[in-house]
């Protein structure tokens, strides 16, 4: 390996970090200045200016400029009006990605939502409880690319001979022939599903399983002296008690399967019906060239993130209300 | 009434003793396999990777992983060739080394930058402060998907009103395009990081500051001698977060990296796995290169990164 090559990275490494210390030095003498005149105003401008400069430019121009764009052709020079979100509403594949996207912002969460309150639930004052923890937790840590790696290889597929896919040699143990599983229509989609409910439960258990230690004690005891079943004190006491964290999880990781695009990328690139929003906004834009297009399917995405996000907001503060 | 509530407490163990017993037993065994099963499930795909990255590349091909517990055979071969070698599919210690570039500034530059809003934001008296406040938190909303195509024309076209160029193009090219992908990690932490940071600070009791106020600081002494310090394990939290981000990030290195030979780590991961074409049994390796680093960091610092979590989601 070249190591003028790597030489070159570190260099460029140590040339951003002296520039952002001077610059942060150079805003800390502006503030020091307005500071000392007592001038609130400038010094909350010197504060305020890097990270709003950044959110402007970064951010807002952008996100109008998509939404702009969205109305213009694909190599952006002629005005269409509404003929990309016709598209996207009448195309086979644009509306198959649109169902896709459907059934995953619905499965992803419940189903990571549910299984990650039970097993916080069970595991919930068990000896070992860390380690139970720690184990369903540690997907959080690998990236989604990492994740569609790992499961890549279970679903591997061997026409003949032995399989090393762990979910072909299960079938095969079990005496059936091997499935060729991410070219199998509607259930890739599932199969690709799993990979995200796989790192979010952890996240789910991890906040659900804090949220458990802060309901009483007393109800659950007083529940069971009344004669309630396991199931009962779930569904009646255990759900009602922790129900706005339940609904913090599920729309944080509704509005992660929303923005979805490595696990689909890195596993089918959304060939054999399995494209989503997310992806297919980046396929159209950057490998097949047609920003129009590319935008487009960026703001259908931003419109579903909006009302959720909305709600989130009002969920919180109801919760920060009852806190006090 | 306390007699009443007692009766029922006094008779049960009698009365169900048994049927109770055998109950609980039952499920709290039905309790014990589930969650067994959901941790064992949980925790074999990824040592399914690691025993398949340790494997020849021959074996790969032939058999599963599990083969290795009746038939063992490791070696380090396909890590020392996927990280040095300068034939295809290997090298990847520049894209190794890309990420670690990559990360650094993409970590520290949001953090400083929304420490310093947020201070500004919770502690200093201006006009339409709240306003400000409300349209950064508004900003979470925005997908990053949303700026993504005009972004990437800014970086390479400039920035223009009619014919009037306010930015001109910047036309980075080689490394340097790195550049591109700390300015983007940047914006996108931002919102997420003054929110957060914004509510670890307002909740600062007001009399330190006033004390410090009064014995003469002024706002960038306090931030750097008062608020700094008192938030110190929340900006842990947020360092983290946005470390795992960055590191684990595909879509913005993958935008903004330029070539393959600048791209991050993941990016290039990425790709592999998407074509799965010549070298598949290589990945393994390669990729456990790429998790290993923050899955390493995030079992070490497992506290802060929960503690970040929780107010991030539950508390807000």
């Amino acid at each position: 390996m070249n190591i003028s090559a790597l030489a070159d990275r570190f260099g460029l490494l140590v040339i951003g970090l002296v520039a952002f210390l001077a610059i942060l030095l150079a805003l800390y003498g502006l503030a020091e200045l307005a500071s000392r005149r007592d001038r609130s105003r400038a010094v909350a401008t010197v504060f305020l200016a890097p990270a709003v400069i950044f959110l402007l430019v970064g951010l807002v121009y952008p996100a109008v400029r998509t939404l702009v764009m969205s109305l213009f052709s694909g190599d952006g020079t002629e005005f269409v009006g509404i003929d990309n979100y016709k598209w996207a509403f009448t195309n086979p594949d644009a509306l198959q990605t649109i169902a896709n996207t459907a059934a995953w912002i619905v499965i992803v969460p419940l189903l990571s939502t549910g299984i990650g309150l039970v097993y916080a639930v069970l595991i919930d004052g068990r000896r070992g409880e860390r380690t139970y923890k720690a184990l369903v937790f540690l997907p959080m840590g690998i990236s989604f690319v990492g994740a569609s790696i790992i499961w890549k290889f279970i679903y591997q597929y061997k026409a003949s001979g032995e399989q090393i896919g762990l979910a072909n040699q299960v079938r095969t143990w079990f005496g059936l022939d091997p499935i060729n599983w991410l070219n199998v229509s509607v259930l890739n989609n599932l199969l690709l599903m799993v990979v995200l409910i796989w790192i979010e439960v952890g996240f789910a258990t991890v906040v659900l399983s804090a949220a458990l230690k802060g309901v009483p004690t007393e109800i659950i005891e007083a529940a069971r002296i009344d004669g309630a079943s396991p199931s009962q004190i779930f569904w009646r006491v255990t759900v009602p008690s922790i129900r706005s964290a339940i609904i913090v999880v599920a729309v944080t990781v509704f509005i992660a399967t929303l923005k979805l695009f490595d696990i689909v990328r890195a596993m089918t690139g959304g060939h054999h019906g399995t494209d989503v929003l997310a992806h297919n906004m980046w396929d159209q834009a950057f490998r097949l060239g047609n920003d129009g297009r590319g935008a487009t399917m960026a703001v259908l995405l931003f419109a579903l993130v909006v009302p959720v996000v909305i709600y989130q907001v009002r969920n919180m503060r109801r919760q920060e209300l009852e806190g006090r | 009434m306390s007699t009443d509530m007692q009766t029922p407490v006094q008779g049960r163990p009698i009365a169900e003793s048994r049927g109770d017993r055998i109950r609980r037993v039952l499920s709290s065994r039905f309790a014990s396999i589930f969650a067994l099963v959901i941790a064992v499930l949980w925790t074999i795909p990824t040592a399914g990777l690691f025993i398949s990255s340790l494997r020849p590349e021959d074996d790969i091909r032939a058999s599963g992983w599990w083969t290795v517990f009746t038939d063992p055979s490791f070696t380090l071969d396909t890590y020392n060739y996927v990280l040095y070698s300068d034939s295809q599919g290997g090298g990847l210690i520049r894209n190794l080394v890309n990420t670690i570039v990559i990360t650094i500034p993409g970590v520290l530059v949001p953090v400083a930058f929304a420490a310093m809003a947020a201070y500004a934001l919770s502690w200093i008296d201006f006009k339409g402060r709240n306003l400000l406040y409300i349209a950064i938190f508004a900003l979470q909303v925005v997908p990053l998907q949303m700026a993504l195509i005009p972004l990437l024309s800014f970086f390479s076209q400039g920035l223009h009103i009619g014919d009037l160029a306010i930015m001109p193009a910047w036309n980075l090219s080689g490394v340097n395009t790195i550049v591109q992908v700390w300015i983007a990690h940047s914006i996108f932490g931002l919102p997420l990081a003054i929110f957060l940071l914004h509510n670890f600070m307002r909740e600062l009791p007001s009399d330190v500051m006033e004390a410090a106020r009064i014995d003469g600081a002024s706002h960038s002494q306090i931030f750097r001698k008062v608020v700094l310090p008192l938030v110190t394990p929340a900006i842990a939290s947020i360092a983290i977060f946005q470390f795992l981000w960055v590191w684990n990030d595909f879509l913005v290195g993958r935008t903004f990296g330029g070539g393959e030979a600048t791209r991050p780590l993941t990016a290039v991961l990425g790709d592999m796995a998407g074509t799965w074409g010549f070298g598949w049994t290589r990945l393994p390796a390669a990729a456990f290169i790429a998790i290993i680093v923050p899955l390493v960091v995030f079992l070490l610092l497992q506290r802060y990164f929960v503690r970040g979590l929780l107010a991030g989601s539950v508390k807000g």
